[in-house]
């Protein structure tokens, strides 16, 4: 697994590549969270484009981090899902809570909208 | 067709990808789809994660990976009647108290932060069958069928 970081604004983006299990979400864990710190993020996209395998690990991957987030009124967004992952974070319930977009582009725009909406009024 | 793959292997994290990529090779004779293999390989990589996270405990410090020396994980991939593919997963880990409160969606004893509960879930809906056999102290074992999807050659 490989993770790659991107910082917009006060978003982080983290580009997850290769199998996202038991065994490398430890480390991603600690990297996402090490990296909102250095970079002083406040919101964070999970971009699973690159992700070729993911099993429920997963799922804590995404939960453990809105959680810890919505503490700190930052929010978080999944982007670019195979329809097999959608279907693993679907079975939990994820999209409920966190939204999806199908692309980073997309992710940026919802998390960043929320100033155009002001705008526009 | 009969065809029959046993192993075992260390207890360690870093097998679980050893494990899902054995059990995909195995069925890969039969020209499965792509969603098959996913699907197997899913299966497979939360049931020997479970033995790796709750079974034996990833302490090497916690009480139960004391008692075995050297924890280890049995998984046998059986192929009869040409597409019946059944896929035990074993350990002799601490076993579990109520099979079927662990089997319900959400369910975790494990750390809130990391585990969401969803591993039985994701096997039973990936698999057609899962049975799932522990007891207190003896360990776990898991047992899931899946019918593939290709013509059976009797
Ligand atoms: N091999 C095992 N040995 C002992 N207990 C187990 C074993 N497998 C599962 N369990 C128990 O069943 C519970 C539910 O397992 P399940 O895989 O559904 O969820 P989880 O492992 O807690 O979380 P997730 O799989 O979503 O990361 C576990 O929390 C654990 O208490
Ligand atoms: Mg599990």
């Amino acid at each position: 697994m490989e993770v790659v970081f991107k910082v917009r604004g006060d978003i982080l983006i983290a580009c997850i590549k290769g199998e996202l299990d038991h065994h490398n979400a430890a480390p991603l864990r600690k990297g996402i969270d090490r990296s909102m710190k250095v970079f002083e993020c406040r919101d964070l996209i999970l971009d699973l484009t690159e992700v070729d395998f993911m099993d429920s690990s997963g799922i804590g991957i995404a939960l453990g981090r809105y959680k810890k987030l919505s503490k700190s009124g930052g929010r978080i967004c999944i982007a670019g899902c195979s329809t097999y992952i959608e279907k693993v974070l679907d079975m939990a319930g994820v999209f409920s809570i966190i939204p999806k977009e199908a692309d980073v582009q997309s992710a940026l725009c919802l998390l960043g909208g929320e100033e155009q909406l002001h705008m526009e009024v | 067709m009969e065809n029959v793959l046993k192993m075992e292997f260390s207890a360690l994290a870093e097998n679980e990808a050893f494990a899902r990529a054995a059990a995909a090779a195995f069925v890969m004779p039969l020209d499965p789809t792509v969603e098959e293999v996913t699907e197997i390989k899913t299966a497979v990589s939360e049931a020997v994660s479970n033995c790796v996270i709750h079974g034996y405990g990833e302490l090497c410090g916690d009480e139960s990976f004391a008692k075995n020396e050297a924890p280890t994980i049995v998984m046998e991939c059986a192929l009869e009647k040409g597409n019946r593919l059944t896929i035990t997963i074993e350990d002799k880990g601490v076993g579990i108290d109520d099979v079927d409160q662990a089997m319900e969606p959400l369910f975790t004893t494990g750390d809130e932060e990391e585990r969401s509960g969803m591993g039985f879930t994701v096997m039973q809906s990936f698999m057609d069958r899962l049975k799932v056999r522990s007891s207190k102290g003896e360990g776990t074992t898991v047992i899931m069928t899946k019918y593939l999807d290709v013509p059976g050659e009797y």
